[in-house]
């Protein structure tokens, strides 16, 4: 989750009020953010990605002064109508590569050291996280002086395209910007295989950007002496462009700037012309009735009102049966659904009062059959001596089939593990339960283990083409472990099951031969036992003998007798 | 001291008259005919009893391993290939078709190269060894490695020379040749009472150490005297059978569940990304989705999904909303990324299929599952890449957000936590979302313990077909767990120790 930097200092300016750290600390945690660490003036606070609209000073501020002080209420913002040239002209050529933008003017900034470094703090966060790495969105902001308004928005062949990227000292092209600047060795798979870049030009043709790669060195860098702005973000879907400029505006606004309006001139495709930013809350109409059923609580209309104000959420009288309406920030990109005010609602009303209550509803409690199965089978095998282990689904392919002397066929194996000896869902659980003995061999013996695990292989039968099972595995060792003390452990538990098992000699790669079998209950064969054949025990660096089975626990579980006999 | 004398046990009654003459521990047990560890047992009592006094030495003893046996009898590995160049050239494949060992090579290399024997050359892509003339000296008599090889094992460290202190070096490093033990002897000497009591004379049969079924049955017993016992002493510790801890603290939180009238879950632990997380809501490029956060299988890659009326209504609701009232994630839904497949990442997908039936089932209804997880992680002190998640939910018309409060404080109340409280969190498919967190006495801080919240409508109707309130929670249960067996290191929980194992505390409450 990201983490923002707040300055302490001008959050208290802000708050006109003096909070201890104390105090600080708990009221950004009930307002639905994390506190990572005060340190001087620095306040980190990490944000939830669904609120991209904090991850600003400004953004933070106004938040975090509408919950914790005077100023509730929804914030307006102004945008001023632009100018004639105020225009944005979007080729149709941009549609099959990264089809929308969203731009705004911000005129009359002062940008001091601070400034600078919070509007990179807020681009490069909602990068991060609202714009998913510049996939789902990437913002540009160039100095407006730099630039002849109005702007075209087009896609070019990457090899015509031709201006000098920042931190460059000479101009490149498109494919020699992806293969030789940072920014385009870093972000340039965001534009593989497109036959077409798109690109930000001005009037005179001066390419502004290459979007979401990099800007232009003479028009992308801001300076203490930048008073008016241009601001774009590009990207797949009109409603993300948009709330990445919101949240945009509004912080600049914030601190100071005033905002115009600029035509974007869609072609009839994209949707035709649309005003942009568009700061305007919407409306989201909702029954009282419903956050409250939620909620738990009889919120009345005034609570309900002032709580939502301290969310910085207007509220109206509503129509047609809905009893309100909420006027939605535009920056606000988490509210989708009604239910998305019980939140705030909470949160202001603060989820540290949230008063607990256990309902009376009459449900009848069970236990999974299988499950408590299992837990009888511990109880029988503990009984017997034995101690359990557990061991990690994921294992490496090498101890299921070479060491276990098993081939590999129908294994399930997952893609690019960050612990890569674990790349394998194992098939069976004596190769683990061989393990965990290896790296027992300085301690007391007998070491007679049992374990009780899934196993999973490869079948086209079910839903994922996985199958899986649950399984049984016992193995005794020791100085006389052999085929009597793992028979015996069988006879015991089938004893305890009511049943009698057959072993039928068979023959199998890990076991010794001659020393190994087929386990039958009823007819049914659900396993194997025998003593395990040096060569395993080699593998596995053992040197003690060992004896074991395994078995399909639903398969005994279904051959239980569980009928009442009178 | 005659009290003294008639406490001696049978075993210390037979030792200490030879302790003088035979005071190494082996040589004692020989002489007294009783094995080692009745001798060192006994040995340790008079030593208790201040009888006699007992030194340990440690030796260091070089015993061959498994590779030094071999190499003993065949020759080391550089040995035969010297053989085997003595009449010129030969390439590595030439080497092994010579009977050397593929994994022999690189020692080969490795040796002959330090000792300067022989030259690498590179032909048809195949290394090839040629004999110098050093190597050609080498011929001539063994190294001292092999002299050290052929001696007769074990051999105590202490006797070694120069030159075959050497040998052992450079043999160490060397996989399975040498093995270094450290050899405990046990000497014991007599003290002052342990001799005083020899001149008073101890009585050979002493007093009844064992009564027998025999002396029950004849009646003998009631002649005997009953040689007394030090009943302070520590015994040997056995072992019990026992059921891995984690599993008993898992029986203890089912328990929990149960006993509120929840219905246990199961489910696969394969998943296609539709169910653990399309059906979920979460949105298809959330940042968890990435292969850092997620297991995505191999083989297979993919699966289907045969509910195809779930399959239609989650698609809309992430496209549009669907019939919600939602305006949904407002993107193209991906059906290749849908069908993934994946390791769950978390149990959260068995509730979302429990939504898809509950209507036969029945409303209102309360069902939980702890189960394994899967997270793409490398493991350390504080994540595991499979662990275990409790999961509920509560399926009513009148469940509310104080309601989710209830079943959390119930929960971890009698999980040892009495302090509980909800903080603001997120999470893609509940709203409102919270973050359980626990009072921890010991670290007196709040702990975080998971994620609840109710599930957001874009779940709830596209699953049930309606919109009805859905509390749902899903904690971590290595975390809840860990602090009572005492363990920080996450890790030491499925190390599987057996020491560990056998020793642990059970899970009391």
């Amino acid at each position: 989750m990201p983490t923002i930097t707040i300055s302490k200092k001008a959050l208290q300016a802000a708050l006109k009020k003096k909070l201890t750290d104390e105090e600080l600390r708990d009221r950004i945690a009930f307002l639905g953010t994390d506190l990572e660490r005060i340190d001087g003036d620095d306040i980190d606070v990490e944000i939830f990605p669904n609120r991209p609209d904090l991850l600003s000073q400004q953004g933070f501020e106004r938040a975090f002064t509408a919950f914790v002080g005077d100023r509730a209420g929804l914030k307006k913002y102004h945008v001023k109508k632009g100018g004639e040239d105020a225009r944005v002209i979007i080729d149709p050529s941009v549609k099959d590569v990264r089809p929308y933008t969203a731009c705004a003017i911000i005129k009359g900034m002062t940008f001091t050291d601070q400034h600078i470094k919070d509007v990179i703090q807020v681009q490069e966060k909602l990068h991060v996280t609202y714009g998913r790495n510049r996939k789902r969105c990437a913002i540009g902001i160039y100095p407006l002086e730099h630039i002849t308004l109005p702007i075209t928005y087009a896609a070019r062949k990457p090899e015509d395209i031709r201006f000098q990227p920042l931190e460059s000292s000479e101009e490149l092209t498109g494919p020699q910007i992806l293969s030789q600047h940072p920014a385009g060795r870093e972000y340039g798979r965001l534009l593989e295989g497109e036959e077409r870049f798109p690109v930000f030009m001005d009037a005179k043709g001066e390419v502004l950007s290459m979007p979401p790669i990099i800007n232009s060195e003479k028009t992308g860098k801001i300076t203490e002496k930048t008073r008016d702005v241009f601001i774009e973000c590009s990207g797949f879907s009109w409603h993300v462009v948009h709330g990445a400029i919101s949240i945009i505006t509004a912080a600049m606004i914030d601190m100071g700037g005033k905002a115009e309006e600029m035509r974007i001139e869609y072609p009839k495709a994209l949707g035709g012309l649309r005003e942009s930013p568009q700061m305007t809350p919407w409306r989201l109409p909702f029954k009282r009735g419903y956050v409250n059923k939620y909620l738990g609580y009889d919120l009345d209309e005034g609570t309900t009102r002032k709580l939502l104000g301290r969310m910085g959420i207007g509220c109206e009288e509503g129509s047609h049966g809905n009893d309100l309406v909420a006027l939605i920030p535009s920056y606000r990109t988490d509210i989708i659904h009604p239910i998305d005010l019980v939140e705030d609602l909470a949160i202001a009303h603060g989820m540290e009062n949230i008063a607990s209550v256990i309902p009376d509803v009459a449900t009848v409690g069970e236990e999974d059959a299988l499950e408590g199965f299992k837990a009888k089978l511990r109880e029988i095998l503990s009984g017997l001596g034995l101690i359990e282990i557990k061991n990690y689904n994921l294992t490496a392919k090498e101890e299921q089939t070479a060491l276990f002397r098993n081939g590999d066929e129908d294994l399930v194996r997952v893609a690019g593990a960050a612990s890569k000896e674990y790349d394998t869902l194992r098939k069976l659980l004596l190769p683990s339960g061989l393990r965990v003995l290896q790296r027992n061999k300085h301690h007391e013996y007998p070491q007679n283990v049992f374990e009780l695990g899934d196993v999973f292989w490869q079948d086209d039968e079910q839903e994922t083409g996985v199958g899986e099972g649950m399984r049984l595995s016992v193995l005794v060792c020791g100085e006389d472990a052999e085929y009597t003390k793992i028979r015996q452990v069988l006879d015991s538990l089938c004893e305890a099951l009511s049943f009698k098992a057959e072993v039928h000699a068979h023959e199998s790669s890990h076991f010794i031969t001659g020393r190994a079998g087929t386990i039958s209950i009823k007819g049914e064969k659900l396993g194997s036992i025998g003593e395990i054949s040096p060569e395993v025990l080699e593998g596995f660096e053992l040197g003690m003998p060992a004896a074991a089975f395994e078995l399909d626990v639903a398969l005994i579980f279904s051959l239980v007798d569980k009928e009442v006999k009178l | 001291m005659r009290n003294l004398g008639e406490s001696l046990h049978a075993l210390e009654r037979k030792t200490l008259p030879l302790v003088e003459k035979h005071p190494e521990l082996h040589d004692l047990a020989a002489a007294s005919k009783l094995q080692e560890v009745e001798t060192m047992r006994a040995l340790q009592w008079l030593s208790n009893k201040k009888l006699v006094t007992l030194h340990e030495e440690k030796e260091e003893l070089v015993t061959l391993d498994t590779n030094g046996r071999r190499y003993k009898e065949q020759g080391l590995p550089e040995r035969r290939a010297l053989e085997l160049l003595k009449d010129g050239s030969k390439s590595v494949p030439a080497l092994t078709e010579a009977g050397i060992a593929p994994e022999e090579i690189d020692i080969i290399i490795g040796s002959l190269k330090k000792k300067a024997a022989i030259d690498i050359s590179k032909e048809d892509n195949h290394l090839t060894l040629t004999l110098n003339g050093t190597g050609k000296k080498l011929l001539e008599k063994p190294s001292l490695e092999e002299l050290f090889l052929q001696q007769e094992f074990p051999i105590p460290t202490k006797q070694l020379k120069p030159e075959e202190l050497f040998a052992l070096t450079s043999l160490k490093t060397r996989k399975n040749i040498i093995k270094v033990e450290t050899k405990k002897t046990v000497r014991a000497t007599i003290t002052k009472a342990g001799a005083a009591l020899l001149r008073e004379g101890i009585d050979a049969e002493g007093g009844v150490d064992r009564l027998t079924p025999r002396m029950l049955e004849t009646g003998s017993w009631k002649k005997k005297r009953f040689r007394p016992y030090d009943v302070s002493i520590n015994v040997p510790r056995i072992n019990r059978g026992r059921q891995h801890f984690i599993n008993e603290a898992t029986q203890y939180a089912k328990r929990i569940w149960l006993d509120m009238g929840f219905k246990e879950m199961t489910g696969t632990h394969v998943q296609t990304a539709f169910w653990d997380l399309d059906a979920l809501f979460v949105p298809q490029d959330h940042p968890a989705r990435e292969m850092q956060d997620t297991y995505y299988l191999k083989h297979p890659m993919k699966g289907k999904v045969t509910d195809k009326e779930a399959w239609e209504r989650v698609k809309a609701a992430h496209e549009h909303g669907g019939d919600t009232g939602s305006k949904g994630w407002r993107t193209p839904f991906d059906e290749e990324v849908a069908l993934r497949n994946v390791l769950r990442t978390h149990t959260t997908v068995l509730s979302a299929r429990t939504l898809r039936t509950v209507k036969e089932t029945g409303i209102p209804a309360k069902h939980f599952v702890i189960g394994k997880v899967y997270r793409n992680e490398s493991l350390d002190w504080k994540h595991l890449f499979e662990f275990h998640q409790v999961d509920g939910i509560v399926i009513d018309p009148n469940a509310n957000l104080r309601h989710l409060k209830g079943y959390l404080e119930e929960f971890y109340k009698k999980m040892g936590f009495p302090k509980v409280r909800m903080r603001p969190g997120h999470f893609p498919y509940t709203e409102p979302s919270v973050e359980p967190e626990v009072w921890h006495p010991a670290k007196k801080e709040w702990v975080e313990m998971g994620g609840a919240g109710i599930f957001r409508p874009e779940v709830t109707k596209t699953l049930i077909g309606e919109e009805i309130p859905v509390l749902a929670w899903g904690l971590g249960l290595e975390r809840i767990i860990a602090p009572h067996y005492g363990i920080t290191d996450i890790r030491e929980l499925y190390q599987n120790d057996l020491k560990q194992l056998r020793r642990m505390k059970n899970f009391i409450k």
